[in-house]
């Protein structure tokens, strides 16, 4: 699946913040860390600023902040406020203009079947804590981090 | 078979009152009617089966969480070898938490016990099966650790 990069940035920046929930990271270290222009940045928690998901505090020791809820929201919530048009709308078999166009639309919209559920069902909360366990996973079979 | 109403995040929070154990006929009555509460179908023939299992199937455990006398919930492990030619894995085939002990890690209790029994008969696979569409179950499994596994499931009608 190849998503926007406006949309990766969104995905990796709201994960950075949540996994500090109480913290207000400046907008300059996420723009380091994922290396993206400020500006563009800017833009992109703007919008998840209007969604209710960060808030962002100016002045000394501003940033921004995770406001939402981890358990809650999903990699699905995040993308579909920067993508639009990019499930096959369920009209479009009952359009096609002969049974094999229709039988390709149907099969398209069981790959979209998929995808929706697995973001639908993958919370911030889950990378999160999946992350956390892997990392454990990882020390605990190479304690001394030898590759 | 699994629970389509189980709780999201299913809480961190621990329930001290809860206790787990091996599910008895006692418990049948409320076991149906939980399902029954979910399913929308009393199926009491189906659970009854479930719980004769245990009398010739060593490889199945049927466990309840028990707060006092009440039952908070259920679930379901079986051990399958080659089925659909797959190695040795444990099925987490029901978990289900009556609507009134959602929310206090009743599911995530049931879960690591079945997932204990598996470990203990040494087995290091655990998989489920649940509706595509039932996405706050399937978050409640993701968040135990699971992820798609290298199957896929396939039907067609036969008319």
């Amino acid at each position: 699946m190849k998503l926007q990069q406006a949309t990766r940035y969104s995905i990796l920046a709201v994960l950075h913040m949540a996994s500090s929930p109480n913290e207000q990271i400046p907008a300059s270290e996420l723009a380091e860390i994922y290396g993206v222009s400020q500006h563009h940045l800017a833009k992109v928690l703007r919008t998840l600023s209007r969604a209710g998901i960060v808030e962002s505090t100016r002045g000394a020791g501003g940033g921004c902040s995770f406001i939402g809820d981890a358990r809650k929201i999903t990699l699905y919530d995040i993308i579909r406020l920067f993508e639009d048009d990019w499930l096959t709308s369920p009209n479009e078999e009952a359009q096609a203009p002969t049974a094999v166009s229709a039988e390709l639309v149907r099969v398209l919209g069981e790959v979209d079947r998929i995808t929706a559920a697995t973001l639908q069902s993958v919370t911030l909360q889950t990378i999160i804590k999946n992350a956390e366990r892997s990392a454990r996973r990882r020390q605990k079979e190479n304690p001394n981090g030898d590759s | 078979m699994t629970d389509t109403e189980l709780e999201v995040a299913d809480s961190e929070q621990h329930d001290a009152q809860i206790v787990i154990h091996a599910a008895a006929h006692d418990d049948l009555p409320s076991i149906i009617q939980i399902d029954s509460c979910a399913s929308g179908e009393p199926k009491p023939d189906f659970w009854r089966e479930c719980y004769e299992r245990q009398d010739t199937d060593s490889g199945s455990t049927f466990i309840v969480a028990k707060s006092g006398d009440a039952v908070a919930g259920y679930a379901i492990g079986s051990i399958k070898t080659w089925e659909f030619g797959a190695p040795t894995c444990g099925w987490v085939e029901t978990i289900i938490v009556a609507p009134e002990f959602r929310g206090r890690g009743v599911g995530t209790r049931l879960f690591d016990s079945v997932v204990d029994y598996f470990k203990a008969s040494g087995i290091s696979t655990v998989r489920t099966m649940l509706h595509i569409d039932d996405y706050a179950l399937m978050s409640f499994f993701r968040i135990q650790g699971m992820s798609a596994g290298p199957f896929i499931e396939l039907e067609m009608r036969s008319d």
